[in-house]
């Protein structure tokens, strides 16, 4: 399983608040969340993002509100993967739920720059910089996480099952 | 091998007689909380796991507290979908507004006695791990964690590690739990406990009231923790026989303590005298500056309210400050009274009263303006200083305005005064 896109760079603490505005959960439709994806910290996010393209940012990614509209949103709106140091605990348990790939990376995290085209492959672990020529290893998903993110998330997985 | 309070109740709840950090266990659950905007997509699901039924109708509670009053029509379909499912499966916990047990959901949770020491809780709301106030376990989740556990009255957890908090000694007169909180986070950091239990510990417990602790326990997310825990004393008993006095009566609780040479990953101690009152500055929790050592910033908006900070002590301590006193000329005071059964104490004691002659208006119980849905929305370059427990761009409205973080007496006195203020310049 593999995905190649852009890497979207931001910074440390990305909170769900601005990942997708509380204003907007009146809905649970993930074209209308996606519509309005990172918004308050990047209006042009939504414009430029490409189906495949990435989310590289820094530590404790998606703290604050537990709301799941915040991978449904980024997931929506084509993201492949989140690349982070870290990620708040809340977030990470509804992206693996939502089937949206995230990885914890420290050292890919850091390197990668804004607009990098970016290979990942999701069961080595190891993220490509071929804007770079770098490469970094991150820990690949252990095989029940990669079953969920390839059934579109928990409710799939569980149905196949 | 010893163990915090946190593991033993998970244990506990997993059938085990030991769990370590890192383990994934799968643990029973004693409640699960829903909320208006958390509950709609997590029908979806529920249907979608082809469940026939909830595992347990006296164990689901459904509240709808964020954008209620409905502030527009997508929210009110929201609601009404809710509604519906509650009706449908005959939920016992399920409040329409009005209702005297209704508000917001983790000021109603305990009131309503359905909270008691060693339970497991999730809620599909972020600051579900106020709970840890009264001695449970208890952690936010998201709508797909929510509609599973409502099917199956179980979920899978990692048991955390714990950072153990050793208060000692007693808050200053005018300081607060939550000044205590943002001191805390202001130390460790927004990501400082993240995946981590924050265990409160030592003899300044038990100088700190419910209220308090439930507070503390409130945060506990902003500092990126899975839980917050108080141990069970006298106070917990206390509140119990009051909010609970059926389960109290019926003994439906377990006391469970840390080992004594459980395992912590820190130990932070803290002398409850030296905490400052404390203001978090935009645009996170962490930006934590003690009353005195920043220069005047003016303001737009206080609002006084929320699950943090919207109970009866709160109200009460509150009135104290804006007794005989006025609002600055063209500043908002909005005062949110966190249930409908604080807001008829309000009434009854006469605060409400205090309120309104101190140039406030007065909401229903509702989340509203904390997390910019309504009732307080913020313009372009606004200040407010709120008694919530968030203050991330765009938090309670335009991007471009900024929230402060503070206890009800910061709050109460830079309503007072226009700008952000402690308590000592209202003497």
């Amino acid at each position: 399983m593999n995905a190649q896109g852009k890497a979207f760079k931001y910074g440390a603490n990305v909170d769900t608040d601005v990942i997708i505005p509380a204003r907007y959960l009146n809905t649970a439709d993930p074209t209308e969340l996606a519509a309005h994806c990172m918004e308050d910290i990047d209006k042009s996010f939504v414009e430029r993002v490409k189906p495949g393209d990435m989310i590289v940012a820094g530590p404790n990614f998606g703290c604050g509100s537990s709301r799941e509209h915040a991978p449904v949103a980024i997931k929506a709106s084509g993201v492949s993967c989140v690349i982070a140091p870290s990620f708040a605990r809340i977030f990470y348990r509804n992206a693996i739920n939502m089937g949206l790939a995230i990885m914890e990376c420290p050292e890919a995290a850091e390197a990668i720059n804004d607009g990098d085209e970016l290979v990942v492959d999701f069961d080595s672990g190891v993220i490509k910089n071929l804007t770079s020529g770098s490469s970094y290893q991150a820990e690949p998903f252990p095989e029940f996480i990669k079953k969920i993110i390839e059934a579109d998330g928990l409710v799939g997985y569980i149905s196949k099952k | 091998m010893s163990m915090t309070m946190t593991q033993k109740i998970l244990a506990a709840h997993a059938g085990l007689e030991q769990v370590n950090p890192g383990q994934l266990i799968e643990a029973k659950l004693d409640l699960v909380l829903g909320n208006d905007v958390t509950t709609p997509p997590a029908i979806k699901v529920f249907e979608e796991t082809g469940a026939a039924d909830v595992f347990d109708k006296s164990k689901v509670a459904l509240v709808p507290d964020h954008f209620t009053p409905n502030k527009d029509i997508k929210s009110a379909e929201h609601c009404a979908m809710m509604r519906t499912f509650a009706k449908r499966f005959d939920i016992d916990n399920y409040y329409e507004q009005g209702e005297a047990e209704m508000g917001i959901e983790h000021v109603v949770l305990p009131e309503n006695g359905l909270v008691m020491p060693g339970y497991a809780i999730i809620g599909a709301d972020s600051h579900t791990c106020t709970y840890g106030a009264l001695g449970a376990f208890a952690t936010g989740v998201g709508s797909t964690d929510l509609a599973c556990a409502m099917a199956a009255g179980q979920t899978w957890f990692r048991v955390p590690e714990a950072i153990n908090f050793k208060l000692s000694g007693q808050l200053k007169p005018g300081v607060t739990g939550k000044d205590l909180i943002l001191h805390i986070i202001g130390m460790i950091g927004v990501d400082g406990a993240l995946y981590q239990s924050m265990e409160f510990t030592g003899s300044g417990v038990a100088n700190l009231p419910m209220s308090d602790r439930l507070t503390i326990c409130n945060m506990a997310i902003e500092a990126g923790g899975k839980n917050g825990i108080f141990p069970v004393d006298q106070i917990t008993l206390d509140y119990l026989k009051v909010f609970a006095p059926e389960r109290y009566e019926r003994g439906d609780y377990t006391v469970f303590s840390a080992d004594e040479d459980a395992s912590y990953i820190r130990t932070i101690e803290i002398d409850l005298a030296s905490v400052p009152l404390t203001v978090a500055f935009p645009h996170l929790p962490e930006n934590a500056k003690a009353i005195g050592t920043f220069g005047r910033v003016d303001i737009d908006q206080v609002v006084i309210g929320s699950c943090t900070n919207g109970r009866m002590e709160d109200m009460r301590l509150a009135a104290d400050y804006l007794k005989g006193r006025k609002v600055s000329k063209g500043l908002r005071l909005i005062v949110i009274p966190g249930s409908q059964r604080v807001y008829r104490e309000c009434l009854r004691e006469g605060l409400i009263e205090i309120f309104v002659d101190a140039g406030a208006v007065v909401s229903a119980p509702t989340c509203g303006p904390c997390l910019g849905g309504h009732m307080g929305i913020l313009a372009a370059g606004e200040r407010c200083v709120a008694t919530t427990n968030r203050n991330f761009v765009g938090r309670m409205g335009h991007p471009k305005s900024e929230v402060y973080l503070a206890g009800v007496p910061v709050a109460c006195a830079s309503a007072v005064k226009g700008y952000v203020a402690g308590p000592d310049e209202l003497l």
